[in-house]
């Protein structure tokens, strides 16, 4: 029995503790705007927040969770949403529908989340960052529109201030 | 309003709140599967509610944008806000036939093409409709009223209805049998990009794909299929999966915490459990023994040299010759001079992101499915002999579709949901592995081409020889279309190609693998183009020609394919050098394709460092395909299509070992990375054609565009993918 928490709420859950969070989300707990692409942590198509990191719910167990604050996509976003309506999540969110990246869109909930986190971190990335940190698989080919929709959601940000943590952890330096 | 408008909108409303408006266009072909089985040909339905417009549409969204250019097809000529148009999947139904394919699927570039008159005369009709209801209403002709915007308004009397109010009275309106079409100058969507309909819930995440479909009482269940391509299920020994005495009372199938059943298919094993983590982990301690059948030897090797070695073949029962015009093995034997190349294209996996996935609800008197699928209409054809059933008991939902690229027209998976559903008594969601997947497609074929060209002492081209060698895909989807056992099929790129020559011999020659092969993006026409515009590029290096001008002088005939290629030429700066780099060779190759009614020209350039390392720089790419809807969606499209070409050029391959494929996964069988994606460039060609085909016919032109780009940088003509297995040190 592993209590963890997600998008803010604690969870309790009686899944073996190898279970990777992924299939916790999925199966459940019904959060399936997490989507499973590989299982072996190369697509990012699971991509969640944890302490407000990019990591792939595929790899992770439950077990090695207790004490961490996770976010999905529903956290993000839409009715389970734990953050500002102004977040920074909005910001990209808008910024994907903005520069219209979704092809069959089942990249995007992960790459969101990729996004955030590194604009969390570096709030006006250089397109090396980018290319550094948004290792997300696409195989519908919208790459050239996520680097523009990054740049348009960096651009949306104040210049000076940091992004805000929804958790009140300052960003990483 | 005026109180007469909500009396008659209370009127309207009292029934169901949202009312369905159906068409019966009579003047439209109705496929010949259908005739006599439904005497309601109807070829659109629109559902409206006092504030939304949704539009049912009946081909699968699988990114190439249908959920939203399908609608504004109706919405145009309906006359309504992009703001309240919706858009909703259709449930199988012969209506919603494809008329160019004969049956409800989606692929080959035809939905647009296949929609764009009679749903825009849906929408017309529509809106006749309404206003002939507000003309009974306020009992004023018809030609005193204006219907734009959503509302239907009698400015003599200064009275307005919205169409939803009017909706249930329109649809009882007789239909207009030939409703007049807006001028295109007047179009207020068509040609401009509204935003996408099915994007805001897939950015976050409440979009439904197959892999998401909840239902009550729901299990789960995980597969493993034999290895070996082809072979089937031996003996299955689950007792490592029996509860242990602790568990025992906790478990009423005898099984372990979690695990409901072990089943048994043809060729795989399933465990269906209360999750999929738990179906996963229980199938890899089942103990398997395998009939491998007749593919258990199969290689790469062997494979590839069956096709090689039956280029030779003088076999005229082996040969399905294509086009012959003029005496091409004359021309070339008298040639001054001849060029000939031999072009090896790998076997290549689907891979969409989401992997192969079903949910299937079989009762004694019928089956529902969910799943993201391009084939609707198959499964009531395969499952009734399987299940017992009538056809009429097969629904079919379709989800969204994670990416297909051609993947989601086979039938597998939701088989398989079927008769695990049937197994357990319960509803289940199948989903496969990626191993599963990248392990167990219908691969795009690999072909072995040969290409000789002939040339006369003044360097023009005399004779055109092209064998193509591959296993079919028609010999298992669609055996009757086969000709004395020969897949013409194959050659498909080829007999329409646009280049002028004299003389031309194209044929294919049939060799089956044991590899299970299908239609990847773009058909036959990925390998096709591969090898037309490679032999195009090595004729222009042989005799000294810049290749984009050697194929302006072979298309003075065909100004439609010249404009394509100007237009090339000129955006992608082709006469100007490229910017040196220093550690590399800089290099720009050229291809064009004609496929799906679209004509597609790319320009490829190239960085090939000195230690070997490739990077595309930038893609600049020119589209003629008619009539553009959407321009926006035909952009993404050819960029998506590009990439996914693009990804396939360089590093994609499917091999094969002892029968089993030896690719497994994203780390062997790699994708294209954000941060090796180039710059990509899209034209669009201004017309009034039909609209044509885009997601597609983007694809074709990528990878000799590439190769012919390393050509130029390098000298170094590669005749065999992916670029990977290639060398590209200076030397
Ligand atoms: S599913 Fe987790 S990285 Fe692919
Ligand atoms: S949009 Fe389909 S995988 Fe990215």
């Amino acid at each position: 029995m592993v209590t963890l928490t997600i998008n803010g709420r604690p969870v309790t859950t009686t899944v073996a503790n190898d279970t990777p969070l992924l299939w916790l989300l999925r199966d459940q707990l019904e959060l399936t705007g997490t989507k499973f692409g590989c299982g072996s942590g190369i697509c990012g198509a699971c991509t969640v927040l944890v302490n407000d990191e990019a990591i792939r719910a595929c790899s992770v167990t439950v077990a090695s969770l207790a004490d961490a604050q996770i976010v999905t996509i529903e956290g993000l976003a839409g009715e389970g949403r734990v953050q500002q309506p102004d977040s920074l999540a909005e910001q990209v969110i808008a910024a994907w529908i903005a520069e219209q990246v979704p092809q069959c869109g089942y990249c995007a909930p992960g790459l969101i989340i990729a996004t955030v986190a590194l604009l969390r971190r570096t709030p006006h990335p250089s397109d090396d960052d980018i290319d550094a940190a948004i290792t997300n698989l696409c195989r519908c080919g919208t790459y050239p529109r996520i680097r523009k929709a990054i740049h348009r959601a960096a651009s949306a940000l104040p210049q000076s201030s940091h992004a805000q943590s929804p958790h009140g952890t300052p960003p990483a330096p | 309003m005026s109180p007469l408008i909500n009396l008659s909108r209370r009127a309207v409303l009292k029934g169901s709140g949202a009312l369905i408006l159906g068409f019966h266009l009579p003047f439209l072909p109705v496929p010949a599967a259908m005739a006599g089985s439904s005497p309601m040909a109807i070829n659109a339905w629109l559902k409206m509610s006092s504030d939304t417009v949704a539009v049912i549409v009946a081909r699968s969204e699988m990114g190439q944008g249908v959920f939203t250019t399908l609608p504004m097809l109706v919405a145009e000529e309906l006359d309504v806000d992009w703001q309240t148009v919706r858009a909703e999947m259709a449930p199988l139904d012969p209506v919603y036939a494809n008329p160019l394919l004969g049956s409800m699927k989606t692929g080959n570039g035809t939905s647009l093409a296949s929609g764009f008159l009679p749903l825009r005369q849906a929408g017309a009709a529509a809106r006749l409709m309404l206003m002939a209801a507000a003309a009974r209403i306020w009992r004023v002709p018809l030609t005193e009223l204006t219907a734009t915007a959503g509302v239907v308004g009698h400015a003599p009397s200064d009275r307005q209805a919205s169409y939803g109010a009017l909706a249930g009275l329109a649809g009882r309106q007789p239909v207009p049998p030939d409703p007049p079409l807006r001028d295109p100058t007047t179009w207020t969507l068509i040609g401009r990009s509204p935003p996408r309909l099915d994007s805001p819930a897939k950015v976050i995440g409440q979009a439904t794909f197959g892999v998401d479909v909840r239902l009550p009482n729901l299990l789960h269940a995980a597969i493993r299929h034999c290895p070996v391509l082809g072979g089937t299920l031996g003996k299955i020994d689950d007792s490592a999966l029996k509860a242990k005495a602790k568990d025992k009372e906790r478990s009423p199938t005898g099984y372990r915490p979690g695990v409901i059943a072990v089943v048994p298919l043809t060729n795989a094993v399933a465990v269906v459990a209360e999750s999929w983590w738990q179906a996963q982990t229980a199938l890899a301690d089942i103990a398997v023994s395998w009939n491998e059948g007749a593919n258990a030897d199969l290689t790469s090797a062997s494979l590839d040299s069956a096709l090689t070695k039956a280029l030779d073949t003088t076999d005229s029962h082996a040969i399905a010759i294509a086009v012959s015009h003029g005496d091409a093995d004359h021309a070339i034997a008298g040639a001054a001079r001849v060029v000939e190349a031999v072009y090896h294209q790998p076997f290549l996996a689907h891979a969409p992101l989401e992997p192969m996935s079903a949910t299937a609800s079989v009762t004694a008197t019928g089956c529902t499915l969910w799943l993201p699928t391009q084939d609707q209409e198959q499964y009531a054809k395969l499952l009734p002999p399987l299940l017992g059933l009538k056809p009429s008991q097969i629904t079919v939902n379709t989800t969204f579709l994670g990416g297909s690229f051609g993947r989601r027209l086979e039938s597998d998976f939701g088989i398989q949901a079927a008769l695990l559903s049937k197994a357990v008594g319960r509803p289940v969601r199948l989903v496969w592995s990626r191993e599963e997947d990248i392990r167990h497609d219908f691969y795009r074929p690999a072909s072995v081409s040969r290409v000789t060209v002939g040339l006369d002492a003044a360097d023009r081209l005399i004779g055109w020889r092209h064998r193509i060698v591959a296993p079919s895909i028609l010999a298992r989807v669609d055996p009757g279309a086969l000709k004395n056992g020969l897949d013409s099929a194959m050659i498909a790129g080829l007999d329409d190609q646009s280049y002028a020559l004299p003389a031309l011999l194209i044929d294919s020659v049939r060799r089956d693998t044991g590899v299970p092969v299908g239609f990847w993006r773009s058909g036959w026409h990925s390998n096709n183009a591969f090898s037309t515009e490679s032999m195009i590029d090595e004729v222009a290096a042989a005799i000294g020609r810049d290749p984009g001008h050697l194929r302006r002088t072979l298309l003075t005939d065909v100004p439609r394919t010249l404009g394509v290629l100007d237009l090339v030429i000129a955006r992608a700066h082709w006469d100007r050098p490229l910017a040196p780099v220093t550690g590399g060779r800089r290099g720009r190759g050229l291809a064009l394709h004609q496929a799906f009614g679209s004509v597609v020209a790319e320009v490829a350039e190239v960085t090939v460092f000195d230690d070997g390392r490739l990077r595309v720089d930038r893609v600049v790419a020119v589209v003629d395909c008619g009539l553009v809807v959407h321009p926006d969606v035909v952009k993404s499209q050819i960029e998506g299509a590009i990439l996914f070409g693009l990804s396939a050029a360089l590093t994609g391959e499917i091999t094969f070992d002892k029968g089993q494929v030896l690719q497994s996964n994203f780390h062997d069988a790699k994708a294209l990375t954000l941060a090796e994606a180039p710059t990509i460039e899209v034209y669009l060609v201004e017309s009034r054609e039909a609209p044509s085909g885009v997601s597609d016919a983007g694809t074709p032109p990528i990878a000799p565009a590439l190769t012919n780009a390393i050509f130029d940088a390098t000298g170094q003509r590669l005749r065999r993918l992916p670029v990977a297995d290639h060398d590209l040190r200076a030397q």
